[in-house]
């Protein structure tokens, strides 16, 4: 009896220690790693607030603030099958929190094309319905005058302008919105970022990377003399922003662990 | 060899199953759970309450009694109520409270509303207290302010006649400490809630603004004139505070360095935490060292009164010129907005009041 008892502990144990099941056709959970850079540069905590990078436009320009918004990370297979959880990651690259998203859905293993949504396509950008984004950052909101919805963005920083004095910007982006007509003309500025194919197993991690540079290039170089604040109800420097945004993310290192 | 194995694995089952118990039956109060505002029920993340501070009946009145009793300070003539006036949601009308031996502090005193939705749970204007229960640590033994000693504020406490029974409701003993004092103030500061303003209101449906504070309501989002919505909150994020610090260019140079003072960062020299902008009726003066005493003067500060320094926030916008130079009638209307946030229930509330 003491061994029967013995060996049933051991193996709950046993079992409460292993690692998920080894069938290759169990669905798995997959990490995303959001990590940043300027060029190549790393961007860490003690980058912020120091004026030590430039434009593709040439102005010397720092960063104080570095949130962003990611939805609808979708796994799609070639057989054409679809796995999204639909959620959400609001990431702080200054206060290094949610830097790694789990979604909430799990995949069999296999070779998918990888995506995400930069901010919130208009689906799922509801005014005022996401409890932690109305608490988050002293609320991540659009104000209704501008279409409502939430943030995709908020990158603030000082850069030196043309005057050689130090100003602040804030480069806000934001579902593109024109008040001035009636009703207000809004256009769906979120973009799909495809990270290409990759292959998911146990315990897969998928580095996504942000060159921050690309935000100010291509296809636009961004005078930030012309265009340092007051972009949020700004309908064409939306469209610019969603449109450089197209080069910032790229797939960084797949570890299977 | 078997029999050590075995006993080995049954204490880590137990222990992995227990509920932290010390074997006794604890004892528990009254379960009093804040009653949340429908609006912050339908806005925000559930308040933080600690798992080991949870609201009681008990606990809350005790909280209530101490915060009203001169008892905890060093010469017994000063409560938290002294600088923390239920008329003046929970501030001081002073600029500087005036301790208990005519010291004068540097800063304004806070007022105290919805603590429980600071989500980052930095308190003080400098945020260097980490919780409610951390906070209420200070004012006791502050040199400026109670000048008591926690040793002294407990022995007092114990040697009064209803104190011991009340922890002994509260808390299940009527040995008193420190921590079971702080943990009553801070379930009587939790249930502090604010959310009954004019503009509440009109959120619900139950009033019209008029159209000036409609309009001020505008220039307060609108990022070209007042963008004071980035730190101060927005109808969707109804605290009207982020509750993060910010330099929002009060001084070329910095006698005091706030944040930066509690964190040793040079890059948050001269950052003080934004005040909920609820209340503001009753809460002047203004800023963290109330150096103005009308809203007008706040205005005009962020209209065309800022300074630029190292570690202003890049949201303050024209510096060169001192602000984004709002009209006259902007200025009257976003006062107008402002004070729609003003909450009278919450001053009048007699669950708030001196109980003593």
């Amino acid at each position: 009896m003491k061994k029967i008892a013995l060996f049933a502990m051991i193996a709950m144990v046993a079992m409460s220690c292993n690692n998920d099941d080894d069938n290759s056709s169990t669905p798995v959970n997959v990490d995303f790693l959001f990590t940043h850079n300027w060029d190549g540069s790393a961007i860490e905590n003690s980058d912020f607030e120091v004026i030590q990078y430039t434009n593709a436009h040439g102005e010397e320009l720092s960063l104080s603030k570095l949130v962003y918004l990611i939805s609808d990370i979708t796994f799609t297979n070639a057989n054409g099958d679809v796995y999204d959880a639909g959620d959400y990651n609001l990431v702080n690259v200054r206060e290094e929190t949610n830097l790694m998203f789990t979604p909430n859905i799990q995949v069999p293993p296999g070779d998918y094309t990888v995506s995400f949504t930069f901010g919130f396509d208009d689906e799922d950008n509801i005014d005022g319905v996401y409890q932690d984004l109305n608490s988050a950052d002293g609320g991540w909101n659009v104000p209704m005058m501008l279409g409502g919805g939430y943030h995709y963005m908020r990158m603030e920083g000082k850069f030196i302008d043309n005057t050689a004095a130090e100003v602040g910007y804030a480069y806000h982006a934001i579902r593109a919105a024109d008040a001035s007509t009636t009703p207000i003309t809004l256009q769906d500025t979120s973009f799909e970022v495809n990270l290409g194919t990759v292959t998911i197993a146990n315990n897969t991690e998928i580095e996504v990377k942000m060159n921050v540079a690309e935000w100010y290039d291509n296809p636009h170089e961004w005078d930030l003399n012309i265009l340092h604040t007051v972009l949020m109800p700004n309908f064409d420097a939306q469209v610019m922003m969603s449109e450089n945004g197209a080069t910032v993310f790229s797939k960084g290192a797949v570890t299977q662990n | 060899m078997r029999l050590t194995i075995i006993a080995i694995l049954v204490s880590l089952t137990i222990i992995s199953c227990s509920t932290g118990g010390d074997g006794g039956d604890p004892y528990e109060a009254t379960p009093s759970p804040l009653v949340i505002p429908q609006l912050f029920q339908d806005k925000l993340i559930d308040p933080v309450i600690p798992a080991d501070n949870p609201q009681t009946v008990e606990g809350i009145a005790l909280g209530r009694k101490l915060f009203f009793d001169p008892i905890l300070s060093g010469d017994g003539t000063q409560s938290c109520s002294t600088c923390h006036n239920p008329e003046n949601a929970f501030t001081d009308p002073r600029q500087f409270s005036v301790g208990i031996d005519g010291s004068i502090g540097t800063r304004n005193s806070m007022p105290i509303f919805n603590v429980a939705w600071n989500f980052n749970e930095l308190f003080f204007w400098d945020g260097r207290a980490t919780s409610v229960e951390d906070q209420a640590f200070g004012p006791v033994v502050n040199p400026v302010e109670m000048k008591n000693t926690w040793p002294n504020a407990v022995a007092s406490l114990q040697a009064d006649s209803e104190y011991p029974d009340l922890f002994l409701a509260a808390f299940g003993t009527s040995t008193i400490d420190s921590t079971m004092v702080t943990k009553a103030i801070a379930q009587f500061e939790r249930t502090l809630i604010s959310a009954n303003s004019k503009f509440d209101k009109y959120t619900r449906g139950e009033v019209e603004l008029t159209p000036s504070e409609l309009n001020g309501l505008n220039v307060f989002l609108d990022e070209g004139r007042g963008d004071c919505f980035h730190c101060h909150g927005n109808p969707n994020s109804p605290l009207w505070t982020d509750n993060i610090f910010h330099n929002n260019g009060l001084d070329a140079s910095f006698t005091d360095r706030g944040r930066g003072m509690v964190t040793g960062d040079p890059r948050e020299f001269g950052q003080f935490k934004s005040p909920s902008l609820r209340n503001l009726a009753y809460t002047a003066p203004y800023m963290h060292d109330g150096r103005f005493a009308t809203l007008e003067e706040v205005i005009n500060h962020y209209s065309e009164g800022l300074v630029y320094s190292e570690t202003i926030d890049p949201l303050m916008k024209t510096v060169s010129a001192g602000g984004v130079h709002l009209t006259e009638q902007d200025k009257a209307d976003l006062k107008a907005f402002l004070l729609s946030l003003s909450d009278p229930s919450f001053i009048s509330n007699p669950d708030f009041q001196d109980p003593n």
